[in-house]
């Protein structure tokens, strides 16, 4: 029942994903439609995995890499429902669900690590810091995303060369907007997945901070996005600076969840 | 019936024949009325706009009311026939079909995928509707255009590009700022263009226009008439701080924007976008200027540029919109020619019921037969009569291409043509 599905889900996404690609090739109003049909349907099953697996485990269900890059990619299609639904950002699909789809198939390729938990990770600070965490990194990823659509579409204005997507991306001003929208979003989440991580570092260690990789990498994060914000409001960084450096703060954190998830050190073994 | 439109549209005819030959005003529905009084014609609608007269007719035969029609127009707008035969055309049958479908969808417009000949179709169908001068394919067929035109306007994107330079002005200035309604406008300069800009800028609810003029009191009658205000020239840098879009064609010989001036009000604007059009021939901003975050700037060139893309992509989907068009026709022939066999259908009925009545009239003169008798006698005739006709029936109601021959063949076989 569990990984039944979680392919099942795996499968839908990458019918999205090419549902998504198809659509920048060929604007027809089919492809959107089954796109959206598609991931709507891999997310249905997704989500009863991750309630399965949660209600089975006895925790959350993302405590080691395989489970953290599958909740990452449902958090990232949530956040594409909500965007979709508010916006009618169908186009977003075509630079979101291949890096759902990606996140998912490491997921699926991942060894299976079932250990149980160790009792030193054992609280109820580990669901407030995963799900925060997670859920800033997802609205972080739709920022960038938004952030290239933003770039693809500035370029086009800017060279004066109106082709391609030009009539197809929602204008500057709106881009701009979502990717400031997502940013103050993630930006507290972000901040809360910080503080009860410490929380839970105290309980755990007895300290906040251990100065582990994972943690300097996460502060790192939280200042570039602190400094998207701070820009934005004190100096008028929007547009393509803004979109510039949510695209680095997301790649920021893809770099510590790739890197440092193989590398296995430190205290933050899990992630 | 057959379809037959006769008309002339911005290609056959010069404007002075256009207007010549315009029903307008009370012309409409005379011309309506001594069009039905023609014998040939049996339904007809009229389509006068600036651009084009068009009549469309259901006609019994086509060679014989385009004279009659010809001569109708002559006489009704006193124009000697000779005059006629350059600007007028006439099609018939799946080629009348065609045009009626392409005219709807505005491929035949000056502006292919301008939206206002559907409207204009419309009223006109409606006017004929509410004089009753149209019938059966007519309507059918009018019915077919306009849902033709809707397929063709969400089908494909042949309305959606701008093709002048005041409309993809306005198209981009919506993909920097999304909504223009909380945007205003400054017009530096009084050119005609900048002006006919500013007019769709404002037609499409910006806040506000204002204008700098070196003559202030063109500025002022100007900026009175875009309901906007006016400012002397010299302040116009002040005033570039709170515009969001600025209109340029000052007639200077050089440039009157530098790339450091917009620095500085980039700075005070704390970076609000912002779109500068500069349609002065020479330029009035300096080009480097784009290479500014949050600035865009367009030429003259630049629009027209984009003016030129959009055309080509136009054409690119009026090809589209033409493949719409030949399958609809196709559909539209089938059921023109269903109708056509309907007489026929209605025609063997009659016979075989003829016949058999006469044969029971005689059988019931020689034999003496009750009432109850001559009930079943009359029952197993019908059912015989039925019986026979009825796969004949079922082959001319049969959607196949070669139905014209089996229309000719049945009026053959079963003699129907004397009738």
């Amino acid at each position: 029942m569990g990984s039944i599905t979680f392919d099942i889900s795996l499968a839908f996404y990458f019918c999205a994903m090419l549902f998504s690609i198809l659509d920048l090739s060929r604007s027809t109003k089919t492809f959107p439609k089954l796109m959206l049909i598609a991931a709507a349907i891999g997310f249905g099953f997704h989500t009863v995995f991750i309630f399965y697996k949660g209600f089975s485990m006895g925790h959350v269900p993302f405590v080691n890499p395989r489970e953290a890059t599958s909740f990452f990619a449902w958090c990232i299609f949530l956040l594409f429902f909500i965007l979709e639904y508010r916006y009618k950002l169908r186009l977003l699909g075509s630079f979101i669900t291949p890096m759902a789809f990606l996140l998912m198939f490491v997921s699926f390729i991942l060894p299976a690590d079932d250990r149980p938990l160790p009792p030193v990770l054992r609280s109820e600070w580990l669901g407030v810091h995963t799900v925060f965490a997670f859920l800033a990194n997802a609205a972080f990823a739709m920022a960038a995303g938004v952030g290239v659509m933003y770039l693809v579409q500035e370029h086009y204005v800017k060279s004066k060369k109106l082709g391609g997507l030009f009539s197809r991306l929602p204008s500057l001003h709106v881009l701009d907007e979502i990717n400031y929208r997502l940013v103050t979003v993630g930006f507290p989440l972000f901040t809360v997945a910080i503080i009860s991580g410490s929380i839970w570092a105290d309980n755990a260690w007895g300290s906040y901070i251990s100065w582990d990789p994972r943690q300097i990498w996460a502060l790192v994060t939280w200042l570039i996005f602190g400094i998207v914000l701070h820009a934005r409001l004190q100096r008028g960084w929007r547009g393509r600076r803004a979109a510039a450096l949510s695209i680095l703060g997301f790649l920021t954190i893809i770099g510590a969840f790739a890197g440092l998830a193989l590398l296995q050190k430190g205290q933050h073994v899990f992630l | 019936m057959k379809v037959l439109v006769a008309g002339l549209n911005h290609k056959s005819a010069d404007v002075e024949v256009r207007e010549k030959l315009a029903f307008t005003g009370e012309k409409l529905e005379q011309g309506l009325e001594a069009l039905l009084a023609l014998p040939q014609v049996k339904e007809a609608m009229i389509i006068s706009t600036c651009n084009r007269v068009e009549i469309y007719m259901g006609v019994d035969e086509p060679g014989e009311a385009t004279r009659q029609v010809k001569h109708f127009i002559s006489s009704f707008h006193s124009i000697p026939e000779g005059l006629l035969d350059k600007a007028l055309y006439f099609h018939t049958d799946s080629s009348a079909v065609r045009h009626i479908f392409r005219v709807a969808s505005s491929l035949d417009s000056m502006v292919v995928g301008e939206p206002q000949i559907l409207g204009q179709v419309k009223d006109s169908f409606q006017l004929a509707l509410n004089k009753k001068t149209t019938g059966a394919l007519m309507n059918k067929l009018m019915k077919k255009a306009i849902s033709v035109a809707k397929r063709v306007r969400t089908e494909t994107r042949v309305a959606e590009n701008a093709v002048s330079i005041s409309f993809a002005a306005v198209e981009l200035a919506r993909k920097i700022f999304n909504d223009l309604v909380d945007k205003s406008v400054l017009l530096l300069g009084a050119g005609e263009m900048a002006e006919l800009a500013a007019r769709h800028l404002m037609n499409n609810g910006v806040k506000e226009i204002v204008v700098a003029n070196r003559t202030y009191e063109r500025g002022c009658e100007l900026a009175k008439d875009f309901k906007g205000r006016a400012v002397p020239f010299s302040g116009f840098k002040d005033e570039m701080v709170r515009s969001d879009i600025v209109l340029c064609s000052t007639g200077a010989p050089n440039y009157v924007v530098f790339k450091q001036d917009l620095h500085n009000i980039m700075k005070e604007r704390k970076q609000r976008p912002v779109f500068l059009i500069d349609i002065s021939v020479p330029r009035n901003i300096d080009p480097k200027i784009n290479g500014l975050e949050n600035v865009y700037l367009y030429d003259v060139d630049d629009l027209q540029g984009v003016v030129d893309s959009n055309r080509n992509e136009r054409n690119k989907e009026a090809q589209k919109a033409e493949d719409i068009i030949g399958g609809e026709v196709e559909v539209f022939e089938r059921w023109v020619a269903s109708l056509q066999s309907i007489p026929t259908v209605v025609a063997l009925r009659q016979k075989a019921q003829r016949i058999s009545e006469a044969e029971l009239e005689r059988l019931f003169n020689r034999v003496d037969l009750d009432e109850k008798q001559q009930g079943a006698v009359r029952q197993m005739a019908a059912s015989i009569v039925n019986k026979l006709i009825h796969s004949p029936t079922a082959a001319l109601k049969e959607d196949v291409e070669e139905r014209d021959q089996v229309v000719a063949m049945i009026r053959k076989l079963y003699d129907l043509n004397g009738d």
